[in-house]
């Protein structure tokens, strides 16, 4: 009697549970595996590039040559072997994108298929209504929905190669303004070979009528996905917009680095949600996706917000950190974080919150889960700088302890330059109790259940700072993760 | 006509924590609609008694056995027993932050119907049938929005306790110091939803240092356990006499079993 109600330490998410774990069967035009200025040279003419783009990659891949491999970043608590660069294919287009679909209509079959049995209908939009999707498959958009509406509205949203084409000034205004090509060893990488992503520009005075979303999918085999995503709300304007990602079960390791960039103007606001949900790996930690990503937001006009939530409960290794860089005077930067781990999983997860402006506002709320032998630690840094008057911060780390071969770690970073700032900051661990789940059980409900309301309670501060849809996709993702964790 | 002849029978029951002896070997039958009542000091064992019926881990049972419905559930799983009707109203009534009290109150009500085979309740009918125990127990309507017994007041979490009994009908009720940390008109209250409980086909098992509950819900039979043996059985009587002569009295008594 006494056993049955111990969280259970070996047992894991099994591969049969992973429900995205599925194949495309879809032809891909793909690049010869290996990196070298050639494939930089091949991407940019797939992709019909003007010349400026062309001199931008390459200047970062020559960077990126120049600084090697042991650039890589090392602080970070995670272990891996190191990734060999030359067995990556930097580039997979599904074969029939080469003629760009114009509308939906136009999209294969077959890859609308397959994104229905993601549970992504871009079909049936009825489902996801008041969603604008674009689908990412590997590294081409695949489909852009609800387009006669956003025209309508004034608002851009596209594949970020189509904007490069269409839009050349506002990208080469923004593009690496906000991350530059030499920021980091896998931002300068993306720089280089960065395949697409989303682009998406609102203008002046305008609040976006829809939720906007992307939807990222590793399929090729031996892929790297480097997309790019680049969103500016211009004065006064609002958006909200959302990604989601998944990979097929592999037996190696693929590696995903993206790079997002966010601009808020004066009064602007933009709001970022991420469900990631690449593949973990198995239960002994064979294969899953490296998820090193660099996201930050400059809110850089008076008033602006920028506000990051993530929900990740995927990849073998996810390292990112969501940043915010506080410019404009009365600017806000949010990060609301829950980070699963299971398995062998490892997460190095947290933000920034860099204060310029003066009054200058961020909060923090960072919820990480572990089981198994999973290990995850929030990295969080906050500078107030000297000219950042009257700047406040509030932080607020929470982990819980599923079994005791898990770990959780705070690295909390604070640097402080300016002596009026206000700073709270708040941390604590704990484990599923035993007395929790017999109550939720005297009450009926099996143990697994009585776990995952648990947990879900835990998450719950986060979860309602997501769009409603999403909000309930999280708390489904985090049913399937939390599989077997109790036993 | 139930096929069994007491709702539960607890046979020479043994119960160990840790290599502590802490039940010695109980005997105690509850028919239906039956109210009976377990008194003793601090440390005698009722909770662990409670306790070890609804289940909880923990606890090791080294002899003896508790049949009900006319079935041994030593082996059986917490949540299993809940569905066969076996309800505790907890002395420490557990926080959930983060889960709603209406969102978990809904989710026992539909995990205790599928277990009897039948369907998840409708949200409106669960919603009029939660407004109707809510006044019953004369409960803030906000407390059903809040997480779980999350800065409840004590009385509160003892409420929301017999919230949970008057929704879920069990068929036997555990209640375990229901009445400590009550003023007196929370008493009422919960005395209240336990007498609207009470009836021909329910069971009662009151456990309770005190016996000012009694003078609220009148027990068939009073136990009296001292050092997790019942040293005396009786009918209310029993427990006036308690109250008057303190538990000394029956403690010099001890070891002179009487059975009702
Ligand atoms: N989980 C436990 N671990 C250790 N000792 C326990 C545990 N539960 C109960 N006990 C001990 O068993 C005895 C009876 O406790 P309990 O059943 O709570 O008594 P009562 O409810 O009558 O006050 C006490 O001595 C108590 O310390
Ligand atoms: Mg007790």
């Amino acid at each position: 009697m006494a056993d049955q109600k111990v969280i259970s330490r070996q047992t894991g998410v099994e591969d049969t549970q992973y429900k995205w774990g599925f194949e495309f069967d879809i032809e891909s035009e793909v690049a010869p595996k290996g990196l070298n200025e050639g494939t930089v040279r091949f991407i940019s003419a797939k992709k019909k590039e003007p010349d400026w783009l062309l001199k931008w990659r390459l200047k970062a891949f020559e960077h990126w040559v120049d600084q090697g491999d042991d650039a890589s970043p090392k602080w970070a608590k995670l272990n891996f072997e190191d990734i060999d660069f030359q067995d990556i294919i930097y580039y997979a287009a599904p074969k029939s994108s080469d003629d760009a679909p114009k509308s939906l209509d136009d999209v294969d079959p077959e890859i609308l298929e397959a994104f229905d049995k993601l549970g992504i209908p871009l079909h049936e939009q009825e489902k996801l209504s008041g969603v604008a999707i674009d689908a990412v498959l590997d590294s081409v958009s695949v489909a852009t929905t609800y387009q006669d509406m956003l025209k309508e509205a004034g608002v851009i949203f596209c594949p970020i190669s189509e904007a490069v084409q269409k839009y050349p000034d506002l990208v080469q205004k923004y593009l690496g303004s906000v991350v530059p090509y030499s920021d980091n060893f896998y931002a300068t990488l993306n720089s280089a070979v960065f395949s697409d992503g989303s682009f998406c520009y609102v203008p002046p005075g305008v609040r976006c009528p829809i939720e906007l979303m992307t939807y990222f999918r590793i399929n090729e085999a031996d892929s790297g996905q480097f997309e790019r995503t680049l969103i500016i709300a211009d004065e006064g304007s609002y958006v909200s917009y959302l990604e989601g990602c998944t990979a097929p079960m592999r037996k190696s390791h693929q590696l995903h680095a993206a790079v997002v960039e966010l601009v808020a103007l004066k009064d602007a606001e933009i709001k970022y949600s991420t469900l990631q949900n690449w593949y973990p790996g198995d239960k002994n930690g064979e294969g899953g996706v490296y998820n090193f990503v660099t996201k930050r937001g400059a809110a850089r006009g008076e008033n602006s917000k920028i506000s990051w939530t993530q929900v990740e409960t995927g990849s073998a290794i996810t390292w990112k950190y969501p940043s915010v860089i506080l410019q404009g005077d009365n600017s806000v930067g949010e990060f609301y974080s829950v980070a699963l781990v299971n398995n062998y999983q490892q997460a190095d997860t947290g933000t920034k919150m860099i204060h310029i402006g003066k009054n200058t506002k961020s909060t923090i709320i960072a919820k990480g889960i572990s089981a198994g032998k999973a290990q995850s630690t929030y990295r969080g840094q906050v500078s107030i700088l000297p000219g950042a008057d009257n700047a406040r911060n509030f932080t607020q780390c929470d982990s819980l302890l599923i079994g005791d071969e898990c770990g959780a770690h705070t690295v909390p970073y604070i640097e402080v330059r300016n002596p009026t700032a206000k700073m709270g900051h708040e941390a604590t661990t704990s484990k599923v109790n035993d007395d929790q789940l017999f109550y939720l059980q005297q009450r009926g409900i099996d143990l697994e259940e009585s776990n995952y309301m648990i947990i879900n309670g835990f998450c719950r501060g986060i979860f309602k700072e997501l769009p409603f849809e999403f909000a309930m996709e999280a708390s489904q993702l985090l049913r399937v993760s939390l599989e077997g964790t109790v036993g | 006509m139930s096929n069994f002849e007491k709702l539960i029978e607890i046979k020479n029951l043994h119960v160990s924590v840790a290599e502590t002896e802490i039940l010695k070997g109980i005997n105690l039958s509850i028919g239906e609609g039956e109210v009976h009542a377990i008194m003793g000091p601090n440390g005698s064992g009722k909770s662990t008694l409670a306790n070890v019926i609804a289940g909880r881990p923990g606890y090791s049972v080294t002899s003896g056995d508790i049949v009900y419905k006319g079935d041994s559930i030593l082996k059986v799983a917490p949540e299993i027993r809940a569905r066969a009707g076996i309800f505790l109203a907890f002395q420490y009534p557990v926080e959930l932050p983060g889960v709603r009290t209406w969102q978990f109150l809904k989710a026992a009500i539909d995990a205790i119907r599928k277990g009897n085979g039948q369907e998840e309740l409708k949200i409106r009918d669960f919603d009029k049938l939660l407004e109707e125990k809510r006044q019953l127990m004369e409960m803030d309507p906000d407390l059903v929005r809040r997480s779980v017994n999350e800065g409840f007041s004590g009385g509160e979490k003892k409420r929301n306790e017999i919230l949970q009994l008057a929704l879920l009908d069990p068929s036997l009720a555990l209640l375990d110091e229901t009445d400590s940390g009550l003023d007196i008109d929370a008493l009422r209250i919960v005395s209240h939803g336990v007498n609207i409980f009470k009836s021909p086909e329910k069971s009662i098992l009151i456990v309770t240092h005190y016996q000012r509950i009694l003078d609220y819900i009148t027990p068939d039979y009073v136990h009296v356990l001292v050092d997790g043996k019942i040293v005396r059985s009786g009918d209310s009587s029993l427990a006036m006499e308690l109250e008057e002569k303190g538990y000394d009295w029956v403690k010099d008594g001890a070891g002179e079993e009487v059975h009702p």
